[in-house]
């Protein structure tokens, strides 16, 4: 590595001020920091040491978190496409087709995403900030596998300038970028981002599959008929089967055990807000009971047990990887509970009573990133009444 | 029995290297200095030309704007030099030592047989007045002001700190004068922080104060955080602070009429060969008090007047700083490690667990200089709330003092705070943004905007 580190010091004059790649030089020192982590030190005065955690590790923890839903998803993918054209294949058959439809939409995700990045990089002149590895990944697995690859990048290049560069970049956004992109496809192509066919690899083309197959979502089943959700080929599936997630549903939204394991690794090395996971689930929760209390024939999805709630759709995944982005949630500890609780809350209140689509967890998460900011206001101002009033209690 | 207070956010950063408790007096040294740079908000004016002869106690330069306050030299000898740096600010005034021990003579009386100017104007003239800071913006005291309180922190619980229990052991009849003398200035009380649970502390025996015992991490030593939890400072209203060490110079000033500035200073950190305090006087050569002890010789060090998390870079020809009782060395960390980011990092240092460093947290590390990653907008929450035990919101009122908004910091509580109570904050914050620089430009926006 040596070299490599002689060979980058060698080359780098030339980026810096006055050399011939001069306008290039945002650029290179992003490469440069991505390979070596720099030796520049703590100013003269000040802390002089440093916590080892910067914004790249925080960003590959996330990643890193991401990683058994998106395997998973890759399998279920293949789960999927061979229970609709009705072959039985193995695991690994079902992965390798699961790879070769996914891997595609993860890399047009990275390089049109880190592409528009670098434009920005380049126009701004500063080093390259790592908040899109996480979007990067993240979009691909909210989104149903048959969204066509051109769809990605152009929600991806949406995300990037209209959820991020505007307001001035990582840290700076008001909404989730990557839900923006779900949420861009959603409104821009609707006919690709819901109804029975789009869940499952290649349904939307049509070839081969066998009589009487249907691709629903077991949401999209409980909206149409209400109990008795069954699989593809209909098998009726129960709450473990949600737990494990081998139902359709977006890539890797499906199961909330490899979500779990994502959660705990988050957790554990304190990346992501236990308060907001919690009090998230909570809310979901919460709202499940009440909506399970007043349930009626008209409406069957207000029957699903609150728990399947919490397991079915893309509640779990949000709540574990969106919801909990420090940028766009509630940033006082106060604040985070009701965020958290709240998004939890409207996001099943929106799945269930919202008849034009049968999931609510990115309106709700959407909605409330836009509220955080007023959560906090309103959290801080407590602070500083009771600052006033210890004004007033000391000048009596 | 004093009030017990209990400290639960903080951190204590455990390096290798902390000073043993073993004293040695160091000869005396040719030179000393005065740093004007070791006082934010004085614009100093200078008395003495280069070359007079001054006596300790004698008056180097003093505040322009308030030409009370005066700085004296520490011994005595010739004015040897008066260094400037860039726009000729005035860096430096260095002393040349003479063998004399000459001391310029105050008044030598009993604080309670003075009234409040006199006191003040022995501790003012002698140049003892900068001891006493005060909250509003951590700067030296206002001599119009009478403050409501005056808080006195009797230890330091930064990383390798020198032990102030230690300094005060012979010391005690005088940090009870300089006590006496502080109940004085003032119409409120005289508070002491003590560290909990050592009750062989001398300064559980110290009359005329309210003692307050602190338990808990960093930052539970900082004079702030003490404000905080006892009674905090509120719009308006001015409170002094004070250090035991310092507490105790301003005791001897009133029981000999000298201003004697022996200090004991600490020489902590893992390229330190032989951890250590000295008995000095303020102001010492770096040079003295590192000679021989370092293990290494190259460049690759990084020498610091104070601790590691607020001290000042310095090099081996400069002086240790007026508040200053710890020098201490630590490694640079200017080597780039390739895809540092991203390998498991055993030996790191960090409060996350991103790292695998968390399977041994009870470790003494050896913490090198290394920034790790550039500086980034604000990305994570709630990070500084975890070290940061005072009641206030310390990322909104960083982002106050970011947008000059001075309505908000003062709502957010601006004057409750000094640079050192945020340190812990800039050590952790994932994003690297320089906090204590902010805080002390958002001290001085305030103070102008304020007149």
């Amino acid at each position: 590595m040596k070299g490599l580190h002689r060979y980058i010091e060698k080359i780098k004059p030339n980026f810096e001020k006055g050399g011939k790649h001069e306008r290039w030089g945002a650029v290179f020192e992003s490469f440069e920091t991505f390979l070596f982590v720099p030796g520049n030190t703590t100013p003269k005065k000040g802390a002089h040491i440093r916590d080892a955690m910067d914004s790249k590790r925080l960003m590959s923890v996330v990643v890193l978190a991401v990683i058994p839903a998106m395997l998973f998803g890759m399998w279920n993918v293949g789960h999927q496409y061979f229970l609709s054209i009705g072959t039985d294949a193995g695991i690994w058959q079902a992965f390798g087709h699961g790879l070769i439809r996914v891997l595609p939409i993860v890399v047009v995700s990275y390089v049109a995403g880190l592409g528009t990045e670098f434009v920005f990089v380049h126009i701004k002149r500063k080093e390259i900030e790592e908040g899109f590895l996480v979007s990067g990944i993240l979009i691909p697995l909210i989104i149903p596998v048959d969204t066509p690859l051109w769809m990605v990048a152009v929600a991806t290049i949406f995300a990037v300038i209209i959820g991020k560069e505007v307001f001035g970049g990582t840290g700076m956004n008001i909404a989730n970028p990557a839900l923006l992109a779900r949420a861009f496809l959603f409104f821009a192509y609707p006919s690709k981002m819901s109804g029975d066919k789009v869940w499952i690899s290649r349904l939307t083309e049509g070839n081969g599959i066998i009589d009487g197959f249907s691709g629903a979502t077991p949401l999209g089943q409980a909206v149409e008929n209400g109990a008795n959700i069954v699989d593809g080929a209909g098998h009726s599936l129960s709450t473990f089967d949600y737990f494990m997630g081998w139902i359709p549903g977006s890539i890797g939204e499906t199961s909330t055990l490899m979500i779990l394991l994502g959660a705990i690794i988050l957790l554990f090395t304190g990346v992501a807000s236990w308060k907001i996971m919690l009090s998230a689930f909570a809310g979901g929760a919460v709202m499940g009971l009440l909506l399970n209390t007043f349930a009626t024939d008209t409406n069957p999805v207000m029957a699903i047990p609150f728990y399947d709630h919490l397991l079915l759709g893309g509640f779990a995944f949000g709540m574990v990887f969106m919801a909990t982005d420090p940028v766009t949630a509630a940033q006082t500890t106060k604040g985070k509970w009701i965020y958290g609780f709240l998004t939890g809350f409207i996001a099943i209140l929106v799945r269930v009573l919202n008849p034009a689509y049968p999931e609510g967890v990115m309106m709700a998460i959407l909605l409330m990133n836009v509220m955080a900011p007023l959560i906090d206001h309103y959290v801080v101002r407590g602070n500083v009444k009771k600052r006033l009033k210890r004004i007033k209690v000391a000048g009596k | 029995m004093s009030k017990v207070i209990k400290i639960k956010k903080g951190l204590d950063i455990k390096l290798v290297g902390s000073a043993e408790k073993e004293v040695t007096k160091l000869p005396l040294s040719k030179y000393f200095a005065v740093k004007p740079t070791d006082f934010p908000g004085i614009t100093p004016k200078v008395v003495s030309k280069s070359g007079v002869d001054v006596k300790a106690g004698t008056t180097l330069f003093y505040d322009k704007y308030n030409p009370d306050v005066v700085f004296t030299s520490p011994v005595s000898g010739k004015l040897f030099a008066v260094n400037r740096g860039e726009r000729r600010r005035i860096l430096e005034f260095v002393i040349e030592t003479n063998d004399k021990n000459e001391y310029e003579t105050f008044r030598q009386a009993k604080p309670k047989d003075l009234n409040r100017e006199e006191i003040k104007d022995n501790i003012l003239k002698s140049g003892c007045w900068p001891f006493i800071k005060q909250r509003p913006f951590a700067v030296i005291a206002d001599t119009n002001e009478v403050p409501r309180d005056i808080f006195i922190t009797s230890f330091d619980s930064a990383p390798l700190a020198a032990n102030l229990d230690f300094v005060v052991k012979d010391n005690f009849s005088e940090f009870q004068t300089g006590v006496n003398a502080l109940k004085k200035l003032t119409d409120g009380k005289v508070y002491l922080g003590i560290k909990a649970g050592e009750l062989s502390t001398p300064y559980t025996n110290t009359a005329n104060v309210e003692k307050y015992e602190f338990s808990g991490p960093h930052p539970a030593g900082n004079v702030g955080v003490q404000i905080n939890k006892i009674k905090p400072v509120n719009k308006g209203e001015t409170v002094w602070t004070l250090s035991a060490a310092d507490v105790i110079i301003i005791g001897r000033l009133f029981e000999t009429g000298k201003y004697d500035a022996r200090r004991t200073i600490a020489l902590a950190g893992s390229e330190v060969k032989n951890p250590k305090y000295y008995n000095t006087l303020i102001g010492a050569p770096i040079s003295d008090i590192i000679k021989d002890n370092l293990k290494t010789t190259d460049s690759d060090i990084r020498i610091i007047s104070g601790n590691v998390l607020t001290g000042e870079r310095v090099s081996e020809k400069n002086y240790v700083g007026f508040y200053d009782n710890v020098v201490t060395v630590i490694p640079e960390g200017n080597k780039a490690e390739f895809l540092g980011w991203g390998m498991p990092g055993f030996g790191k240092f960090s409060v996350s667990r991103a790292f695998f460093s968390w399977l041994k947290p009870k470790k003494e590390r050896v913490i090198d200089t290394k920034l790790h990653g550039g500086e980034r907008p604000f990305i994570v929450t709630g990070e500084m709330e975890k070290v940061f035990p005072m009641d206030i919101f310390p990322m909104q009122l960083l982002k106050a003092i970011h947008i000059k908004d001075l309505d908000l910091m003062e709502e957010l509580g601006i004057y409750e705070i000094a640079e050192e109570d945020f340190a812990l904050c800039e050590v952790i914050n994932t994003s690297k943004i320089e906090i204590q620089k902010s805080i002390r430009e958002g001290f001085e926006f305030a103070i102008k905007e304020l007149g």
